[in-house]
């Protein structure tokens, strides 16, 4: 795994690039290489971390005009070559608006920009982004956002309930998100989106380490 | 080549709450406007275009609606369209 390296992509308005590369090489001594957006050669990492931030200012809806970036486009014959994408808060948010992940993301219930830790539950691990023991697992991450209530139709939630695709839950429901979603998997689980922030939790210092093992997870096969 | 005027109005789904609307209607109620039952918020976008007749403008009008203007998972939208 020496020469692993994770792209950490860079839009216009991401200001979580750093955190992920800070989170991934200082406490995890994995190698990344930022990846500006207009860039479409993703020949020289092994996984793409999309992280959070307000790419183009979140015009239009958050996400939406990130989504036709080259890197994006190219984005697509990497997930289907089976390696790891994990898109955080507006990395999620790109992921929907793009039909990587399924649904969408919109205003918080209460319209407050919230920035908490919050409870998690473990609901699957597809793809091995969570450890998930025998027990029920919980974590507690770091969230910061304004519109990451996740809204489904009911055809869709069921097939994540019943794919297993559901990653995350809160605890207590701090956005109004259907099914108290907080993270989602693709069916074959190396694209994972999540709204709270892992890379904010890699430290005791800052708060707590539950967000090492998504983040080391990124070099599985 | 002709000329159009659009204007593409993008609405939540009547399923998907619109909290920014129901602080609005809220405020509204606080004015002292009386007998609001519901207010809910959308966009409007206008766009000046040209193409071979309103056939070829209306295609070009449905994919920007259905790619970029709204997010069909939370949004509908509709357009009106006017030869300059």
């Amino acid at each position: 795994m020496d020469n692993f390296t994770v792209g950490v992509v860079v839009f216009p308005g991401s200001n979580c690039d750093r955190d992920v590369s800070w989170a991934l090489e200082g406490c995890l001594d994995i190698r990344t290489k930022y990846l500006w957006h207009e860039s479409s050669d993703l020949s020289d990492v092994d996984a793409i971390v999309l992280p959070g931030g307000f790419s183009y200012g979140d015009y239009l809806r958050c996400g939406a005009i990130a989504r036709f970036s080259p890197l994006i486009n190219a984005l697509d014959y990497f997930v289907k070559s089976g390696r790891r994408v994990l898109g955080i808060c507006n990395g999620f948010q790109i992921l929907t608006e793009s039909g990587f992940l399924p649904g969408a993301l919109t205003a918080n219930k209460n319209l407050n920009f919230i920035c908490d830790d919050v409870e998690l539950d473990i609901v699957s691990s597809k793809g091995g982004w969570f450890n998930d023991g025998d027990e029920k697992q919980t974590i507690k991450l770091p969230i910061a956002h304004g519109e990451g209530r996740y809204h489904c139709d009911s055809d869709t939630l069921k097939k994540l309930v019943d794919n297993e695709l559901i990653a995350l839950r809160y605890k207590n429901n701090p956005n109004g998100s259907s099914f108290d979603i907080a993270g989602i998997t693709n069916e074959k689980g190396n694209v994972l989106g999540l709204m709270p922030h892992p890379e904010r939790a890699c430290d005791e210092t800052i708060g707590g380490t539950d967000g090492l093992f998504t983040l080391k997870s990124l070099i599985l096969k | 080549m002709e000329q159009f005027a659009v204007k593409v109005f993008i609405r939540l789904r009547p399923s998907v709450l619109d909290p920014a609307g129901e602080a609005t209607k809220s405020a509204s109620i606080k004015l002292g406007a009386e007998g609001i039952k519901s207010l809910r918020i959308g966009k409007m976008i206008e766009v000046k275009i040209e193409g071979n007749g309103e056939n070829e403008v209306r295609e070009k009008i449905d994919l920007l609606c259905d790619r970029l203007f709204a997010n069909t998972v939370i949004e509908d939208y509709e357009y009106s369209l006017e030869k300059l």
